[in-house]
């Protein structure tokens, strides 16, 4: 019972994980960018559950509306306010962008919301282990509306043509600017739902609480191979069931070190990720 | 193995001894390549490729676009791993070799597209070549002892005469990457003797200079080989230049030498005129 | 048009004639120039002895002082790396950390040996003066080692990935000081609580000589051959390959430099904060250094010093505003980004034996029209 309790702890996390490691691997797959500010949307979401059932005390159905629009909007936001202008600027300065919008998401809500943490109220009536096999489930529906989405749509082809050759496929008459808002959107979107899942389970919103998530599903999608779908997930479910592992053993304190161990052996032994593939710059 | 890529390079003999100058005859060849290819998942980019180079030799590469010639110089320099043959330098197999260890050894390299290191002057540039007769340690330098003193000395006068070669002293202090177009071309070749090769690969200095210029560099060439007394292999599709330059050519096209001789052979020979030169008349 | 008709050549040596014309310029010899550096220096050092001697400068404003010479260490380390080599490691923080538990624990460790006591480095006994340059040393081979053993895995990978696996090491570096205890059984870092009992060794005397020398070694082999490998990676890794320059040394070289120097800056903020914590050397320690380095320009150690002078002093300044200090910094960094990439100096280094050299030529920025319509003319050919 305990081992089956861990593999479904070890799920969910790992879900939640998988769903904050897609919008990092869909963000990164069009414009090469590393979000660091895609984990902080997740705290932003985190809020605005808090705000809306605990503060104004509407339903929890508005609430996960409302945090996952937010996201969505946030996502977009950030693009067009802080990445846009510097779609031509050498990567460094769009990473330090991106890190300076992880920065100013953190402070500015510890500023309006106070450093101490929110408790959110509980959504459902489901007992824990409901909340686990909902969190799973859930992941899976949206990884596979998320794949259809890639593979099947005419937004999801010109969003694999924009992150194959975003020149030619401007020349082909693809809407650049749209395809990537529109991936932040997505990407967004599922950080939202991530959001919802991980406050259901853990009932508590933190101005940092979005660096730790944001940093370990950033660590799953680079360890399943940073651009793929699959890869994110792989990635989310093995850094979850390492760190319920981790904790079963009783070395909860090392949880941290062992995930970030984890990908400092995958970057070494596969630089690209379990299902990564290699870019080599030409000669 | 060996024997069917034999057969499929039926064309060039290569029981027929390489056309190595007559003053270099008697030498080992500097540069040898025996049976050199390489496959980029399955398509032979490069097929059976052998060369034999002379100490003073100065020889030509042509061939359509897509033939396979700079990959042949990635091939030499160890920037990519041969799937089958090896590279003799000076008698020395270069397999396994870093590309800075090739360097080393004696190859040196310009670059089709230029690549310069544009924010530092034309000096530095220059210097950093001479990095491989440099041998100042990192201590003495950090510490300003005397050794760094006098090899600084050393090496500035070095650099300087190394300049004047091309009339380029008057550039020293300028931003490599402000330098025209064509300074920037010869800056590239003055780097590359300055690492102190025995071979000196050009990938096709000619390209985008106007007639003046490319005769300008067909005498430099010259002189280069003269002052040196190294080899020379260019890629080039400046036929003047070729010609005019070159002791030996030899025509690629699809991966592979389909004939070998020196210019005026080439001229004549029937399947050049077909396979390429016709081609290009027609264009 | 006419010119480009003709031959280049003409082109090139009128330029190469009015440089030979300017390569009677005047210089100053460098033991002159060093001589204006080190007067300078001393000028400085005296001034602000004096002015804590004489209590101009209040005890907790020397303190500032004191970090602004420990920060100003950290964003010209962490330069070598992002600066100069063009990588972005975000773990910068975590050899801080280990120079400063290093040091600390040399010396809190070696203290009884030696029969001293705190006391004994604020009157600043020779033993003292001995151990504490030992333990700065300690600090920084602790950190270099540590920069040795993320380097070899971390340089293999470009950009992104070499970002997030500095930032994976100090994490662990992080969570080892807090962990550490339990495994070898002994007090070495104090966990969680921090290790405390360091002495207060770090005063505006030793961090502003550290400060010199640092800059110092930096500046010396960036202008060295070793300085010039390092740069020709940053512009164009694939031609200074094809150069000689063997880009796993070089990268690994910088990687290590730029971690010694922050491990000694950690011995000096152990000395000068008097507590070492594992919860201070987190991310966003990593990330405050970053942006001295990135607002100051990437490349350019005056910019570093300035922005970390900027940056330490100013929040000090404004301690009512602590709040939105950091939204300030956030917004900075975006805007910098956005704005002027490449930091507030660029790439420009000061050299005050540049500006008198110019004097002596008499050769002053608005004397400069005519040599830019020469190399006008000289693109066109």
């Amino acid at each position: 019972m305990t081992i089956l309790t861990q593999v479904l702890n070890g799920l969910q996390l790992g879900s939640i994980y998988a769903l904050v490691a897609l919008g990092y691997t869909m963000v990164y797959g069009i414009i090469l960018l590393l979000n660091f500010a895609h984990g902080d949307i997740i705290m932003v979401g985190a809020y605005v559950s808090w705000l809306v059932m605990a503060q104004l005390g509407l339903s929890p159905v508005i609430a996960i509306v409302l945090s996952i629009g937010a996201c969505t909007l946030l996502g977009v936001l950030i693009d067009k306010v802080a990445y846009a202008p510097l779609r031509n600027a050498p990567r460094l300065s769009i990473l330090i962008t991106a890190i300076g919008v992880s920065y100013f998401l953190e402070n500015g809500a510890q500023l309006v919301f106070g450093a101490d943490a929110k408790v959110v109220p509980s959504f459902t009536d489901l007992s824990a282990t409901g909340v686990g096999i909902l969190t799973i489930v859930v992941t899976a529906v949206c990884t596979v509306v998320l794949t259809l989405l890639v593979q099947k749509s005419k937004i999801g082809k010109a969003m694999r043509a924009v992150s194959e050759d975003m020149g030619a496929a401007r020349l082909m008459g693809i809407n650049v600017n749209h395809t990537i808002s529109f991936t932040f959107a997505v990407g967004s979107a599922l950080a939202g739902v991530g959001a919802v899942l991980y406050t259901m389970a853990y009932t508590q919103a933190t101005p940092t609480m979005g660096m730790m998530l944001g940093t370990k599903a950033f660590v799953a999608a680079v360890l399943g191979g940073i651009g793929s779908i699959p890869g994110a997930v792989v990635g989310g479910l093995l850094v979850g069931f390492a760190e319920v592992l981790v904790t079963a053993i009783g070395l909860s304190t090392w949880k941290d070190a062992v995930v970030f161990l984890l990908l400092i052996i995958v970057l070494i032994v596969k630089p690209t990720g379990i299902f990564g593939r290699s870019m080599s710059e030409k000669v | 193995m060996p024997s069917t890529n034999r057969k499929r390079s039926a064309l060039v003999q290569l029981e027929t001894p390489n056309l190595i100058p007559e003053r270099d005859l008697g030498h080992t060849p500097v540069l040898e390549a025996q049976h050199l290819g390489i496959e980029f998942g399955g398509l032979k980019a490069v097929d059976d490729f052998n060369i034999a180079m002379g100490r003073t030799e100065i020889s030509g590469l042509i061939g359509p676009n897509g033939a396979g010639k700079t990959t042949i110089f990635n091939l030499l320099t160890n920037v990519y791993r041969p799937t089958r043959g090896t590279v003799l330098l000076d008698g020395v197999d270069t397999a396994g070799k870093s590309v800075a260890e090739v360097n080393k050894m004696g190859i040196a390299r310009t670059f089709q597209n230029i690549r310069l290191f544009n924010d530092m002057t034309v000096e530095q540039n220059v210097l950093v070549g001479f990095g491989n007769a440099m041998t100042t340690h990192l201590l003495t330098d950090m510490l300003r002892l005397p050794g760094h003193w006098k090899q600084e000395a050393e090496f500035h006068e070095r650099a300087l005469e190394l300049l004047d070669i091309f009339d380029m002293r008057g550039f020293a202090d300028t931003w490599a990457g402000n330098l025209p177009y064509g300074a920037q071309r010869r800056l590239e070749i003055l780097r590359a003797l300055a690492t102190g090769p025995k071979v000196l690969l050009l990938d096709e200095p000619a390209a985008g200079m106007n007639p003046a210029e490319t005769e300008e560099l067909m005498e430099n060439i010259q002189k280069i080989r003269d002052e040196f007394q190294i080899a020379i292999l260019l890629i080039e599709h400046d036929m003047s230049l070729v010609m005019g330059v070159c002791e030996v050519v030899g025509v690629l096209d699809y991966g592979r030498i389909i004939a070998k001789g020196t210019p005026e052979e080439i001229q004549n020979d029937p399947k050049v005129i077909e396979a390429y030169l016709g081609k290009q008349e027609v264009n | 048009m006419d010119t480009q008709n003709a031959d280049a050549r003409p082109v090139i040596s009128a330029r190469a004639s009015s440089a030979s014309a300017s390569g009677t310029r005047k210089t100053l010899p460098m033991p002159v120039r060093y001589a204006i550096n080190a007067v300078l220096v001393l000028i400085f050092l005296v001034v602000g002895e004096l002015m804590i001697d004489g209590g101009v400068i209040t005890r907790y404003q020397s303190t500032v002082l004191e970090q602004v010479g420990i920060y100003i260490i950290l964003a010209v380390s962490l330069n070598i790396a992002t600066g100069y080599l063009g990588q972005l490691p975000l773990g910068h923080a975590g050899f801080m950390s280990v120079g400063g538990y290093g040091c600390a624990i040399f010396l809190t460790r070696m203290m009884p040996v030696l029969g001293l006591t705190a006391r004994d480095f604020v009157t600043g006994s020779p033993v003292c003066v001995f151990l504490l340059i030992g333990g700065l040393l300690v600090g920084g081979v602790c950190a270099a080692i540590c920069g040795i053993i993320i380097g070899i895995p971390a340089l293999r990978l470009k950009g992104d990935y070499l970002a997030i696996i500095t930032l994976a090491f100090s994490e662990i570096i992080r969570v080892v000081m807090l962990n550490i205890d339990a495994v070898v059984g002994f007090k070495l870092t104090g966990g969680a609580a921090g290790l405390t009992g360091i002495p207060g060794y770090t005063n505006f005397l030793n961090v502003f000589i550290t400060v010199v020398v640092v800059c110092f070694l930096i500046h010396t082999m960036m202008k060295s051959r070793h300085g010039r490998a390092i740069l020709a990676i940053r512009d164009n890794e694939i031609a200074a390959e094809a150069s000689g320059v063997n880009t796993t040394y070089y990268k690994t070289l910088a990687f290590v430099v730029s971690a010694f120097f922050a491990g000694v800056a950690g011995g000096l903020y152990a000395g000068c904060i008097g507590v070492m914590q594992p919860a201070v050397f987190g991310f966003m320690k990593s990330i405050e250094i970053l942006v001295m380095v990135v607002l100051g320009g990437m490349g350019s150690m005056l910019g570093s010093v300035i922005s970390a002078t900027f940056l330490t002093i100013l929040p000090e300044a404004l301690r009512a505003f602590s709040e939105y200090r950091m939204i300030v910094y956030a917004v900075v960094l975006i805007l910098v980004m956005i704005f002027r990439p490449q930091g507030l100096l660029g790439s420009y280094d000061f050299s005050l034996s540049r500006i008198i050299e110019r004097v002596m030529n008499r050769d002053f920025p608005w004397k400069k029209k005519q040599t830019v319509r020469a190399e006008e003319v000289s693109a066109d050919a």
